[in-house]
């Protein structure tokens, strides 16, 4: 799956026009993740998972930041995550369908904060890249 | 058999109240066919589905997400007998359609979504959580009688 150069405008677009929110989104996206999906709870037996934890808001933060990287090197996003792939290989060891999780979680908060900008057509660029980014962090697994 | 608590009726039958079935059911349908393309391959006979504007107006995209979604609301009517009242449409997707299971799974998130855009705040994690159970166990109920 590759991503075309529209679904690279569409998504630099986006986040462009997300700024300062991706953060408080990246929060909100494991809200939910761990509130749609509880077995996702299952990596984080450390964390305070509880409503308004700072260390989810803090993990989000770090999860946003990863996603804006990605997309500010969008052409490149094997280059720009290979750290993060790293460690999800050696250390965190996420099982992929985990990924799939997250991303519709991430949709599903862009959605009900920007529903006009979540056209069909930024949806499925967004949904793809999402993709790309599950793929690069699970690329070296085996 | 799956439990369905009162909290979750509630945020099932409120957000049901609000949505426009046919708008809804026509959004969640051509967006499916626009974000996961290779879904088109059970449409030949709709005509043009050449690009995402083609597909939003396309009016038979729309009215097979009316349909769709119509039955939908046949699977909230009857929560707590779920697969019985899925069966016959079970057996459709099997023998006549040739319909993977996997794409109700993949419908259900992209209804999910066209409701989290039409319903903003209000669709709260907790609302989130009880429509992505929902459309688990209907997306569930249309595979059981696969064979």
């Amino acid at each position: 799956m590759v991503l075309s150069g529209a679904d690279k405008n569409n998504v630099k677009g986006l986040f462009a026009k997300i700024g300062g929110h991706a953060e408080e989104y990246g929060a909100e996206t494991l809200e939910r993740m761990f509130a749609a999906y509880p077995q996702t709870k299952t990596y984080f037996p450390h964390f305070d998972l509880g409503k308004g934890s700072a260390q989810v808001k803090g993990h989000g933060k770090k999860v946003a930041a990863a996603l804006v990287e990605a997309a500010n090197h969008i052409d490149d996003i094997a280059g720009a995550l290979s750290k993060l792939s790293d460690l999800h290989a050696q250390k965190l060891r996420v099982d992929p369908v985990n990924f799939k999780l997250l991303g519709q979680c991430f949709l599903v908060v862009v959605a009900s904060h920007n529903p006009a900008l979540l056209t069909p057509e930024v949806h499925a660029s967004l949904d793809k890249f999402l993709c790309a980014v599950g793929t690069v962090l699970t690329a070296k697994y085996r | 058999m799956v439990h369905w608590s009162a909290e979750e009726k509630q945020l099932i039958s409120s957000v049901w109240g609000k949505v426009n079935v046919e708008e809804c059911g026509a959004e969640a349908l051509a967006r499916l066919l626009i974000v996961y393309p290779w879904t088109q391959r059970f449409f030949d006979n709709f005509g043009n589905l050449s690009s995402p504007t083609a597909i939003v107006g396309n009016p038979k995209v729309r009215a097979h997400g009316k349909k769709v979604l119509t039955s939908f609301g046949d699977a909230i009517k009857n929560l707590e007998n779920l697969k019985a009242t899925y069966s016959k449409l079970s057996e459709l997707h099997c023998d006549k359609l040739h319909v993977d299971p996997e794409n109700f799974r993949l419908l259900g998130d992209i209804l999910i979504i066209v409701l989290a855009a039409h319903f903003g705040k209000d669709f709260t994690p907790s609302c989130q959580a009880t429509w992505q159970k929902l459309v688990g166990v209907v997306a569930h109920a249309l595979a059981h009688k696969y064979h």
